[in-house]
């Protein structure tokens, strides 16, 4: 099923200039056993193109739930998510695996590359199912491994597997980039490496990109820090000064 | 329950599929086994008994005839213990119902019942009376193949005279647990039966009064047979003896213990495949639950649990693996067994055959089984005991990968992502991919033995009925007959073409080897029965010399242009010396040819003939069957088409539900290696292929790249199999090079189509049955989860 356009209304978002994602009065209810969990209660938000985004919140807040939802990869329970002129809310599941395919680029806390291919595979296996790729060597070089291109996952450090995850998940030219704790398996110094990828990313190519993480340090870096709170968002702010990853730190 | 107890359940219950996969091939195998050792016991035990009871002697003579009085010289013979001397007559029957003559062999009996050489064992009615000479007891196969009963009569033609035999008992012989006729090779029971009837009255019939013209013995516990039997031939020479010959040389007794040595060696090949892949199974199975149950190990051993009673956990996962496979397997035996050994007593035929199981067999089936699940279970277990606590609570290194062959030969490049996954994936664990390779081409090996049996029964059907016997109906006189009596047969309604054939009884020697045979003079310009090469080609008998089939040949250690002795064992019992002038193919039996006029000359003679090849026309078949019924000089008549049907129902009778089985059993470790291997797949790579479903990557795409490795394997493995099907024919073909029958190396096909077929299908099938998990797989834990 083709991923269906949702008629316009009279309050419709997508009038609101640059706005990519439309979230609106989103709720997600999670049946554990007996009980429900409300993991997102009522969420309305947007994403702009070409912003940075810091999606804020403790352990449990809600902030995966948002950015599964954002993803494709989760409906929500109520409410209406719109990517463009997309309804995400009402796609199927192959509608669902075809928006991720065509506009998302995801990148995972443990980087969940490929053992079996090196890293110049890894990105060329996402490339191979891209309409207008980057050149995978290329998508290499943007992240600073073009010397290592023929290493497999086994063979590289933990920060170095994760920028190899970045350049996979850019090289198809996403719309948008959806990060989860993408620093929270590295030290430090490779988890501020890996932040000067991203924010490289968004500069160079203009994806919007949205990071989740507990860590308060990295919403420095944003272009809009939003904070989650057991469901809710709870503060929405835009970050008048920019700080360069380099000049963050926790 | 103890704790690791309640462990143990859950891990069986969680690893379920990949447990009955390993359970069903250990069914399969502990089911083959107990099928055919349980037959084995069954038949031997039945022969032993049967031989026993029924005191089966141990060295047989025909002759032509000799005074009743040479029995006391034969008693006189050290190492005998008993003789008994018997007229027995081969005759052509005329049976209500049957339109072709059938061959008897009538065989004398005491006329008052009493213990003998050979004896009887009654199934039904009673036994003859004196009184009453036209009394009958006929085999029971024979009785059961045409409707005969107690109270039945039966036609006979006796030395000249036709007469009608009352069958009033039923009964069987050890010396006919397998029946067939002279000169035939497999069982036509509705056209072959043996009749015991009065000695007085038979021996009236052929004017054999105080003579006769066939003995049996029993020798005494330490006799020389060899030499007795030298003495035995002395002493019978001026009567005509024909050669005494022990139970091995006894044909009943041949096929019987040719059958029991191969059913003996199939009972350990065919188990021992299904065994090694369940050791394999239970092997990779265990190792991949250790992986899984790092945290779990290490978190027990850091509570104090020592490794001996992790180790006995994981062993007790094993046994109770196998254990589930083997209580149905031994059942499916049992059941399978008690069909085995109803088959065979369709076509040798005892007083009673139980089926045996005896519990030592049990035992071993049992003691071998659990045993592999300890020898399966110990690669797992040392891998527990390397462990340490802290380094186990640690999620395992990520799957290593180097640059390989591939790599390094450039081949990378020009294959797409999807296969060079698949390919490092297979060449990482090189040893398992070996392993899978193997297991699932000894399946296919197993499965084109199974059809291999009857392309090469059809290729020696091909070869005896089409290009040897091309007659459809064979006459036998009693005695050789002038050329002249050919006229008459070919003044019978039907006949086409008749051609003469000359058969001698004769000992062919070459140095210490020598084999009693029938040497077949042919015409030179004869079509109706042709001698081929192991080419096929045809080949006339030669002029001078004489044509032995090759495994004749072997058995005297001969070859073209070797000299042979050629001792006549009937008339004038003549000596010569011939040459062999070369080897001619025949898969069935075995003979010795010799131009007509050649043995003529070399016997003496002036062309008699002992009997006569026909090309019969359909449409007048009957009649002509109907006149040799009653010809008096005629024997025997042996029909083609009837051989060919005969044959045709024991292989489908035997054959087809073996094979079936096999291949049934095949297709299961084909689906037990297959679903484990891809469910073990998914279970190491479910994180990465959920990774591609949350990259984009459709449910199709990643189920193809779950069973790609598979198919891979598979594909392998199918050549593989072929190259094992292939090496195991081969080596069944000494197996069955026996004096009855020869199997070729011929293998259809068919035999390879239908392996790989089964195959792929049952590959698919269980590889199917994983990959509808690939729906199921969690894409948001794969965020947030590391393994």
């Amino acid at each position: 099923m083709q991923l269906s356009s949702g008629s316009k209304r009279m309050d419709d978002p997508r009038d609101d200039a640059g706005s990519i994602f439309h979230v609106h009065k989103v709720t997600k209810i999670y049946r554990m056993g007996e009980v429900e969990v409300h993991a997102l209660r009522e969420v309305t938000v947007d994403l702009y193109q070409g912003e940075f985004a810091v999606l804020l919140g403790a352990s449990g807040s809600g902030k995966s739930t948002l950015l599964n939802i954002l993803g494709g990869l989760d409906r929500p329970t109520s409410g209406e998510v719109y990517y463009r002129d997309h309804d995400l809310t009402r796609a199927d599941e192959e509608g669902l695996t075809r928006f991720r395919r065509e506009h998302v680029g995801f990148v995972f806390q443990f980087y969940n590359l490929i053992p079996s291919l090196t890293a110049l595979e890894n990105v060329a296996l996402v490339t191979e199912i891209a309409e207008h790729p980057i050149d995978p060597v290329e998508a290499l070089d943007l992240v600073g491994l073009g010397n290592r291109r023929d290493h497999f996952p086994s063979q590289l450090s933990g920060g170095e597997q994760q920028r190899v995850a970045i350049a996979r998940a850019v090289a198809k030219r996403p719309d948008v980039l959806l990060c989860d704790e993408p620093t929270g398996a590295l030290d430090y110094a490779t988890g501020k490496l890996v932040l000067e990828v991203l924010e490289r990313v968004n500069r160079e190519l203009g994806t919007i990109t949205a990071v989740i993480t507990h860590n308060a340090a990295i919403a420095g870096m944003a272009d809009r820090v939003i904070r989650i709170s057991s469901g809710s968002i709870v503060e929405e702010r835009v970050n008048a000064s920019k700080l360069a990853p380099s000049e963050i730190s926790w | 329950m103890k704790p690791t107890s309640k462990i143990l359940w859950r891990d069986l219950w969680h690893l379920r599929g990949q447990v009955l996969a390993a359970a069903l091939v250990v069914a399969c195998g502990v089911a083959t086994q107990i099928t055919m050792r349980s037959a084995y016991i069954s038949l031997k035990a039945a022969q032993a008994s049967y031989y026993d009871n029924y005191r089966f002697a141990d060295v047989f003579a025909q002759l032509k005839r000799a005074p009743e009085g040479l029995a006391d010289d034969m008693r006189a013979l050290p190492g005998v213990a008993e003789v008994r001397t018997r007229v027995v007559a081969d005759v052509t029957l005329d049976v209500p119902g049957l339109t072709e003559p059938a061959s008897g062999r009538l065989v004398s009996i005491p006329e008052r019942q009493q213990p003998m050489l050979n004896d009887l064992y009654l199934r039904s009615g009673r036994y003859i009376e004196a009184t009453h000479p036209d009394e009958v007891l006929i085999s029971e196969v024979f009785a059961k193949a045409n409707r005969l009963d107690v109270g039945s009569k039966v036609g006979a033609i006796l030395n000249g005279r036709w007469r009608e035999l009352t069958v009033v008992g039923i009964a069987l012989s050890p010396e006919y647990i397998y029946e067939v006729g002279q000169g035939m090779l497999f069982p036509d029971n509705r056209r072959f039966g043996v009749l015991w009837m009065g000695r007085d009255a038979l021996a009236a019939a052929f004017s054999m009064q105080g003579a006769f013209n066939d003995v049996s013995l029993k020798l005494a516990a330490q006799a020389d047979k060899a030499e007795l039997i030298a003495r035995l031939d002395q002493l019978l020479l001026r009567y005509g003896g024909l050669s005494a010959y022990g139970r091995e040389e006894q044909l009943s007794n041949r096929f019987l213990t040719d059958e029991l040595g191969e059913i003996e060696i199939s009972s350990t090949f065919i188990p021992a495949i299904f065994l090694a892949v369940a050791v394999f199974l239970i092997y990779i199975v265990l190792s991949r639950l250790v992986v899984m149950q790092r945290m779990q190990i290490g978190l027990l051993k850091a509570f104090g649990y020592g490794n001996r009673s992790l180790g006995l956990h994981y062993l007790k996962f094993a046994l109770l693996t196998v254990l589930a496979g083997l209580l149905p397997g031994l059942l499916l035996g049992l059941y399978l067994g008690g069909a085995t050994t109803a088959m065979y007593a369709g076509y040798f035929h005892f007083p009673q055959m139980p089926l045996l199981v005896s519990p030592a067999e049990i035992f071993w089936a049992v003691l071998i089984n659990l045993l592999a699940a300890c020898a399966g279970a110990i690669a797992a277990v040392r891998r527990v005991a390397a462990l340490a606590p802290a380094e186990s609570m640690r999620p395992e290194a990520p799957a290593n990968f180097r640059a390989g062959l591939m790599e390094r030969s450039g081949a990378a490049q020009w294959l797409p992502s999807s296969l060079r996954m698949i390919v490092r994936n297979v060449a990482r664990r090189p040893w398992k991919s070996v392993l899978s390779v193997l297991g699932i081409g000894m399946a296919v090996g197993l499965m084109m033995v199974a059809r291999f049996i009857f392309d090469a029964v059809d290729h020696m059907m091909y070869v005896q009925f089409n290009l040897v016997q091309r007659h459809d109906v064979t006459v036998l006189f009693h005695e050789p007959r002038a050329a002249g009596a050919l006229y008459e047969i070919r003044r019978l309604p039907g006949v086409l073409r008749a051609e003469p054939f000359r058969a001698v009884p004769v000992r062919l020697r070459h140095e210490h080897r020598s084999k009693k045979i029938e040497v077949t003079g042919l015409p030179a310009d004869g079509e109706l029965h042709q001698i081929v090469d192991s080419k096929l080609h045809i080949v006339h008998p030669p002029p001078q010399g004489i044509l032995l089939t090759r495994k004749l040949g072997q058995m005297l250690g001969v070859r073209a242009g070797d000299q042979v002795t050629l001792e006549v064992l009937e008339g004038e019992r003549q000596v010569r010396e011939v040459t062999v002038a070369g080897l001619s193919e025949e898969l069935i039996g075995i003979g010795a040819y010799m131009d007509a006029s050649t043995l003529a000359s070399l016997l003496g003679e002036d062309n008699l003939v002992s009997g006569a090849y026909l090309s019969v026309d359909p449409a007048h078949a009957e009649e002509l069957y109907g006149r040799l019924k009653r010809m008096p000089a005629v024997s025997g008549v042996a029909i083609r088409g009837a051989m060919i049907e005969s044959v045709d129902d024991i292989i489908n009778r035997t054959f087809k539900i073996v094979s079936i089985i096999e291949i049934l059993f095949a297709a299961v470790i084909v689906g037990g290696m297959v679903y484990n291997s891809v469910r073990i797949a998914l279970s190491e790579r479910g994180n990465e292929l959920a990774s591609l479903r949350v990259l984009g990557f459709t449910q199709r795409e990643v189920v193809g790249l779950l069973l790609g490795e598979q198919a891979l394997l598979t594909l392998c493995a199918i050549p593989v199999g072929m190259a094992i099907g292939y090496g195991m024919c081969a080596a069944l073909v000494p197996a069955f090079d026996r004096e009855l029958f020869r199997l070729p190396l011929v293998i259809g096909q068919m035999a390879y189509v239908y392996p790989v077929i089964t195959t792929l299908i049952a590959a698919l099938l269980s590889a199917l049955l994983v990959a509808r998990r690939i729906g199921q797989l969690d894409l948001i834990a794969v965020l947030k989860t590391r393994e």
